[in-house]
């Protein structure tokens, strides 16, 4: 199977079907063992108690939100230099599940402020810039719908998304740069990890866990977009009408 | 994927744009980093980098042994310290679950002079390690073991 057969959206559209399928079961099946061993069978922290328990969906969801970012990023790239219309439809279709996870990072980490800081919201470099990452997803979806010719829009909108791509490292380094409430990374640095092993091991799977979920959903988002953009051509009626 | 002559332009292209905005956002943020410190020290206040009589947010670890609480309402105070200098810190409120002697708070309020803090707002900052209760105790009894000897 060569790249050129994968990235035929006929191709992509017809023989998808069950892996992502398969793929939303699997999701389901590992979040639970994820969400037992993350709230059940790992020890509580020593300082914050069960309310760190958290973090099993807040941390995921944060990491996924600036992966997901460099995912749109560079498949907009690609689609910009090469023209490939399957990575136009990648592309465009990161930004909701992008929002969304932005939105479950921000939401998750204001419930944790509140009983450990002692406020939902502060306007630290941290939860600034991790906002600004949500308006830009927001600003990707909304240039896209401003456009009726969609290869137009996606011209654009990839554009934005590497200009965006600025706010990467802001959010990543924000904790080591300035002065913030939000404490500085446990895991992602070069040093061992500051989290015992018992409390990281859940994590990793959770964040194995977001990326499964991550792709069955682009999967099924890209079906969609290819849908949309098809759904006047020939082979896309044959295909339906069979 | 080829390269070819007219990807390799767009390529330029995207790369000089996606260098120019990332210089342009460099240059921003070094120009504006001192606004966006979101709290100052107790050294930078000793060097009286804060102005005094103003809003302002501080942070920094809470001494241990200088919490007092009054008897008869909610005001207390307590020192704060970095690495040199300490601030006296005076605070009528309810204070967070963290806090606690040898944690690092965050607080909204003014300077009164330059070294007493009125706060307004206390908030708990927490560090990057998480541990089950018991390593914390060994690690603290292991601490122990080293400052006796």
């Amino acid at each position: 199977m060569n790249i050129s057969k994968i990235a035929n959206l006929k191709f992509f559209f017809t023989n998808t079907k069950n892996l992502s399928r398969f793929l939303g079961l699997f999701t389901f099946i590992l979040f639970f063992f994820g969400i037992y061993w993350g709230l059940y069978v790992a020890p509580s922290d020593y300082l914050q108690g069960e309310s760190y328990r958290i973090m099993y969906l807040h941390v995921p969801a944060a990491w996924l939100s600036l992966q997901v970012y460099m995912f749109m990023a560079i498949t907009g790239f690609v689609s910009l230099v090469w023209k490939v219309k399957i990575m136009e439809i990648i592309s465009i279709q990161c930004a909701p599940i992008g929002a969304y996870f932005t939105l479950i990072a921000l939401v998750t980490g204001m419930v944790w402020g509140k009983p450990t800081w002692g406020t939902y919201w502060v306007w630290d470099a941290r939860l600034t810039s991790e906002l600004i990452l949500l308006f830009l997803y927001i600003g990707v979806i909304a240039l896209y719908s401003a456009f009726s010719d969609k290869r137009q829009a996606v011209k654009i909108t990839s554009l934005l998304a590497i200009v965006g791509l600025v706010n990467i490292p802001i959010i990543h380094y924000s904790v080591e740069w300035w002065n913030t409430l939000h404490q500085g990374p446990s895991v992602t640095k070069f040093e061992q990890p500051s989290m015992h092993i018992s409390m990281l091991l859940p994590l990793l799977y959770m964040f194995l866990v977001f990326n499964v979920y991550f792709i069955a959903v682009l999967i099924k988002r890209v079906q969609l977009g290819i849908y949309n953009r098809e759904k006047r051509s020939k082979w896309m009626e044959d295909y339906l009408s069979d | 994927m080829k390269i070819t002559e007219t990807n390799k332009k767009r390529m330029i292209k995207i790369f000089v744009f996606f260098f120019a905005i990332s210089s342009f956002s460099a240059l921003l943020i070094y120009a504006f980093s001192k606004n966006m410190v979101y709290f100052y020290t107790p050294s930078q206040i000793v060097k009286q980098e804060a102005p005094i009589n103003s809003f302002i947010r501080i942070g920094g670890m809470v001494k241990v042994n200088s919490f007092q609480k009054s008897k008869d309402s909610l005001k207390v105070t307590f020192k704060i310290y970095d690495l040199n200098e300490e601030i006296n810190v005076n605070y009528e409120g309810i204070l967070p679950d963290l806090f606690a002697e040898g944690q690092g708070v965050v607080m909204t309020g003014k300077l009164i002079n330059k070294n007493t803090f009125v706060a307004n707002e206390v908030l708990a900052k927490h560090d990057e390690n998480y541990m089950p209760p018991e390593v914390a105790d060994m690690m603290k009894e292991r601490k122990g073991d080293s400052n006796n000897k």
